[in-house]
């Protein structure tokens, strides 16, 4: 039989399929559908420190392969997150679960961290860094080696728990800022969050989005998050998760073979809510045909 | 929500711009005010499309070609199959209309309350019904509801068929209500909001990432706190909407 498992910084996933932050909710949308707990993981929705509504709408634009989304980290908080979203996605998935942390200062990264990590079901702490829709941070801690350091120190300090760093597509040098986080302390990195990008209404000769710009992704960017996952493997000694526009099994181990140990899958889940599980349906047959036993002799084959 | 596969049974024009697609498949999760979103070969989002009538075999939808999507569902054909995501939204709550409720629509938004009328008539109450378009060449179902049992109000904004105004000019002339329903573009919305004297539902749009809640994307905020157009809505109660000071 395949054998689908892979370790991310001593958490052993069943196999390396993880919806990806802010396209799962907080899993039980999906748990309607079908028994999520098939899958490795799941990245839920970014927190913050307060309850944030996000950006106006138009949020949503459509692209050629893909999507423009400029949501804006909408959560209700990590105190509610706690005592009223965490409670009911653990009744429907039981397995350990990645928090998705969101932030506009140094300390505000570092205590909405050290809440989410102090909850049993909370196995790997993912610090987005790479929000490239909120205007008074987010982005700008990924886009500066100095910045994406101190924040990884600031969450290290913190927790004991895995710490993954959410880097940002839109850098001259992506490998630059993946050290920075290796020095920082930090035992994975997570790659890519989605790439600026624009659509402009021809009839109101205004963007579609009401915030102008957005973020880009779905098939349409999965080779330019390919090529990045290449880049940072060969930079750092961290594992990887992998992700952007990923939507098949084929596309899982080729992420894998560009150097990611797991992967996730955003934007392919809203148009296809099933998608995670049909990959997962598939992997051990695409597996066959190239000859793979186990998933995890893979990662970094490319290379 | 359910992912199911639908045969096109029909889709034909029906008025200027306005096709009506009958379907067969597993329409059981479609209340009125519900929606279905459906995939388009070729295109990356699908397209939400609200239930205009419903049994358990059936479903039919009337809709606007105002884009590649829709003109792309124009061209399908009898036999074709179309990927939907079936059950998605609240749906309008019929306990609420009194003996007596007002239905008023505006172009695309007519649909969703034709089933809707006929729930209502079902559940034995008086239903009137002011529909509004813009010319006479934009009309449709008309018949339709008057077949139903309804008592049919049309008005067209440049005067061409029946009255001429918005359906807000009309609600004079229908005489008492207990309860409002409406589906409209926005500012029409807000004006039947303002126009009206009772309490009432009413149907949104917004851009929509997934349809079924879990992106984030079609947040509005309410009175009530902050909603997802998708799956806390797409209807809502007048009571608890927060009109946008600008848009
Ligand atoms: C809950 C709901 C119910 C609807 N019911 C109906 C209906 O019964 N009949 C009908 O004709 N139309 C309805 N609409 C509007 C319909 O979804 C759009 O007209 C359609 O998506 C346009 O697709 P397109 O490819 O032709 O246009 P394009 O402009 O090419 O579409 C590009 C993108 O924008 C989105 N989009 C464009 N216009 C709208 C809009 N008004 N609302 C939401 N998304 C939009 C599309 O879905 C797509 O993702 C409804 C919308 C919502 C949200
Ligand atoms: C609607 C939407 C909301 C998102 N919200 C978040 C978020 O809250 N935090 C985050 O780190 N990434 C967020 N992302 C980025 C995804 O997690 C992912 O990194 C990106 O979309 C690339 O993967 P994909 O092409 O498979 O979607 C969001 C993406 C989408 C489409
Ligand atoms: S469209 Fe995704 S939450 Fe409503």
């Amino acid at each position: 039989m395949a054998d689908l498992k892979v370790t991310l910084a001593g958490l052993t996933l069943d196999n390396p399929l993880i919806p990806a932050s802010g396209t799962f909710g907080y899993g039980y949308e999906m748990a309607e559908l079908y028994d999520i707990n098939l899958l490795g993981s799941f990245s839920f929705k970014g927190t913050t420190a307060a309850p944030r509504f996000g950006n106006p709408t138009p949020r949503i634009a459509e692209t050629a392969s893909g999507m423009l989304n400029a949501v804006g980290l909408q959560n209700p908080g990590v105190d509610r997150v706690l005592s009223d979203e965490l409670p009911r996605l653990t009744e429907v998935f039981h397995k350990k679960v990645i928090a998705n942390v969101g932030g506009f200062s140094v300390e505000e990264y570092a205590e909405t961290t050290a809440k989410l990590a102090a909850h049993d079901a909370v196995g790997i702490l993912e610090v987005n860094i790479s929000c490239p829709n909120v205007h008074d941070g987010g982005m700008s801690f990924g886009t500066s080696a100095k910045a994406a350091e101190e924040v990884t120190r600031a969450v290290r300090r913190v927790t004991d728990k895995p710490i993954f760093m959410k880097l940002s597509p839109n850098v001259t040098d992506i490998t630059e800022i993946a050290r920075a986080c290796e020095a920082g302390g930090a035992d994975g990195i997570s790659l890519i969050n989605t790439l600026m990008g624009m659509r402009i209404d021809l009839a109101r000769r205004r963007p579609l989005i009401k915030n102008r710009t957005g973020g880009l992704s779905g098939p349409a960017i999965f080779p330019v998050a390919l090529r990045m996952v290449y880049d940072v493997y060969r930079a750092v000694k961290l594992p990887i998760i992998g992700m952007g526009g990923i939507a098949s099994a084929e596309d899982v181990i080729e992420m894998m073979m560009a150097g990611a140990t797991a992967t996730q899958i955003g934007a392919m889940n809203l148009v296809d809510p099933y998608i995670c599980r049909d990959i997962l349906e598939k992997l051990p047959d695409v597996m066959k045909r190239y000859g793979i036993e186990r998933l995890s002799d893979i990662i970094g084959a490319a290379h | 929500m359910k992912q199911l596969e639908f045969k096109i049974l029909s889709n034909d024009r029906i008025a200027k711009g306005t096709y009506l697609m009958k379907l067969s498949g597993d329409a059981s999760d479609c209340a009125p005010g519900r929606f279905v979103n459906l995939r388009i070969a070729g295109k990356f989002l699908r397209r939400p499309i609200s239930v205009c009538d419903a049994d358990a075999e059936t479903l039919t939808l009337i809709y606007k070609v105002v884009g590649q999507g829709t003109r792309q569902m124009a061209e399908m054909g009898v036999g074709e199959t179309l990927d939907l995501l079936t059950g998605l939204g609240n749906g309008y709550d019929t306990e609420k209309s009194g003996s007596c409720p007002l239905l008023l629509g505006g172009g695309v938004g007519v649909p969703p309350l034709y089933k809707l009328a006929k729930q209502l008539i079902a559940e034995g109450k008086t239903v009137k019904v002011i529909l509004g378009f813009n010319s006479k060449d934009e009309v449709f179902f008309e018949k339709e509801f008057a077949a139903l049992g309804a008592e049919v109000s049309v008005c067209t904004a440049d005067g061409s068929y029946g009255m001429r105004g918005f359906v807000t000019d009309a609600i004079a002339s229908v005489g008492e209500y207990t309860y409002f329903y409406t589906c409209g573009p926005e500012p029409m919305l807000r004006a039947v909001s303002a126009a009206t004297a009772t309490s009432g539902q009413m149907s949104f749009e917004e851009r929509m990432g997934c349809g079924f809640g879990v992106c984030m994307g079609c947040s509005c905020e309410t009175l009530t706190g902050y909603k997802r157009i998708c799956r806390d809505g797409p209807i809502m109660e007048k009571e608890e909407i927060k009109w946008p000071t600008s848009r």
